[in-house]
């Protein structure tokens, strides 16, 4: 792999940049691999990577129907923050936010991760209630999370309204100060390029079809559409097609794939200096580094994998926006479009072994999985590689569904993720 | 938005309805008798069909009726709306082909 440095750049730039090699090998499917991930989008890629990387596994390959990052890695809003409730998830969301941290450098790969503050705005006395109870929650747990004024907010945040003429005022905010945003097909593509130099495979427009058994119920190998490959350890990591995948080894999940919306606006010069999350008007905007805004909706009420929503939900969250920064007001949307999300009743993620030998999962996100990716990746790896779960993903199992034991965090939250 | 032929008031915009999940999930009879893998079954796991979806809708802004529905959720295509306690219409899939 060719480390990118100021000195290749400068190498580069005195031969007219015609040298650059491609970021990863165009691969073709091998007749059998020790392990297959299903699915290359950003936690597919990770996982890869950490198997090569730290457990030694190298013959590896990451199936992907489409291209990498074409799903909700290249679809969603790229916010990234760590202040969930409860001790379970704090723990798995602080371990992602501390990788992303240090990414960049890990895989020699610029994710544009940047600490901007996640800025959540609280509208009455229960989200005030509810907000400052995280808090609280989060600093015992060692998650940085702050309460701000109304005034203290408008410093931190200039565009927002904090008149009380609104129909929803703002009463005030908590702060994540380490949360943030990073670039979302950069994180696709700095991992596949990691993985791909401890020799990865990513086969791209390689769809699974079918997962085989042998006579022991072990997990066996997959029929794709490019032809059969023989494995022992398949790690299924297709957000909201996990149902579809699952069902081919027999398997019910605790899933329902639902559309999510977002949208960009026009470019504009910067202005918006972090992220704010409305959840109770139900609006969430940040502003990219190219200069338009990156407003999330929220999902359709009915289950689809159209990749698309409706026009009624996008018009709800700029309905909005426009009162909560009245100066957007007259600005124009470029693009909208949807990605779809796999939800589970309890609005917590399942990285986990299976019933099925050799096959692991790696789904449930949600609303909310771009925050997690190195973490996801991280421990959905380690998963796979030791047939066991990690500490940190140990309560994420599947069989918290019928044990009661959930990770409750849509009673508790009542956020958009 | 999604036009919804109501079974009792015909079509009407997506906005009057509410989605009310999966249909034909049948809660147990005797609950005392059931297993906890069979109420997470009932509880929490879904078909989430990638095709053809049935699935129950509320006319909320109109005549305040459940009814049933069979979506294909690939193209968010309605194949047929039908009242609660009728069979699943299957010959309307086939007969959408």
């Amino acid at each position: 792999m060719q480390r990118f440095s100021a000195f290749a750049l400068v190498k580069h730039a005195l031969s007219g940049h015609q040298r650059w090699q491609p970021q990863w090998r165009d691969a073709t499917p091998k007749p059998a691999y020790d392990a297959v991930i299903v699915g290359g989008g950003g936690h597919g890629l990770g996982a890869a990577y950490y198997l090569a990387k730290e457990h030694g596994l190298r013959n590896i390959a990451v199936l992907e129907k489409g291209w990498i990052g074409g799903g909700n890695t290249g679809r969603n809003t790229t916010i990234i923050r760590s202040n969930y409730l409860f001790d379970e998830s704090a723990a798995l969301y602080d371990h992602a936010l501390k990788l992303w941290e240090g990414l960049s450098q890990d895989i020699n790969y610029n994710v544009m991760f940047s600490q901007r503050g996640v800025l959540m705005l609280a509208h009455n006395v229960h989200d005030e209630q509810s907000f400052k109870r995280h808090i609280h929650a989060n600093r015992l747990n060692g998650v940085d999370n702050e309460w701000l004024t109304p005034a203290q907010a408008k410093e931190f945040c200039p565009p927002l309204n904090i008149s009380s003429n609104m129909r929803h005022p703002v009463l005030g905010a908590a702060l994540q100060r380490r949360a943030g945003t990073a670039r979302h097909d950069a994180v696709a593509w700095g991992y596949a390029r990691a993985a791909d130099a401890l020799g990865v495979d990513i086969i791209q427009n390689c769809e699974v079809t079918a997962i085989h058994r042998d006579a022991f119920g072990h997990v066996s190998g997959v029929a794709t559409s490019r032809g059969e490959i023989a494995t022992r350890k398949i790690g299924v990591s297709a957000a909201g097609n996990s149902s579809v995948m699952m069902g081919m080894a027999g398997l019910r999940m605790p899933l329902e794939s639902f559309p999510l919306q977002a949208l960009v606006s026009e470019p504009i010069k910067p202005i918006f200096p972090c992220v704010v999350m409305s959840n109770t008007i139900h609006a969430y905007m940040s502003q990219s580094d190219k200069g338009e805004l990156v407003i999330g909706a929220g999902t359709d009420a009915y289950t689809s994998y159209t990749q698309r929503g409706a026009l009624h939900i996008s018009a709800h969250t700029l309905e909005a926006i426009c009162e909560l920064f009245p100066d957007f007001r007259r600005m124009r949307m470029l693009r909208n479009w949807g990605g779809i999300v796999d939800v589970t009743p309890d609005r917590s993620p399942i990285i986990a072994k299976t019933p099925v030998p050799g096959l692991y999962v790696n789904c449930g996100w949600g609303t909310g999985g771009f925050k997690a990716t190195p973490g996801a990746a991280h421990l959905f790896a380690w998963t796979i590689a030791r047939d066991e779960p990690h500490a940190i993903n140990a309560p994420f199992n599947l069989e918290r569904f019928a044990r009661g034991m959930l990770i409750d965090e849509a009673a508790a939250a009542a956020v958009a993720h | 938005m999604l036009l919804i032929t109501c079974p009792f008031c015909g079509p009407r915009p997506e906005l009057e309805f509410g989605y009310a999940g999966e249909a034909h999930v049948v809660r147990a009879q005797d609950p005392r008798e059931v297993s906890d893998l069979q109420w997470t079954e009932y509880l929490y796991q879904r078909s989430n069909v990638r095709g053809v979806h049935a699935e129950r809708w509320r006319h909320a802004h109109g005549c305040a009726q459940f009814f049933n529905a069979l979506r294909d959720t690939t193209t968010d295509h309605f194949v047929a709306t039908y009242r609660i306690g009728e069979p699943r219409p299957d010959a309307a899939v086939e007969a959408g082909r």
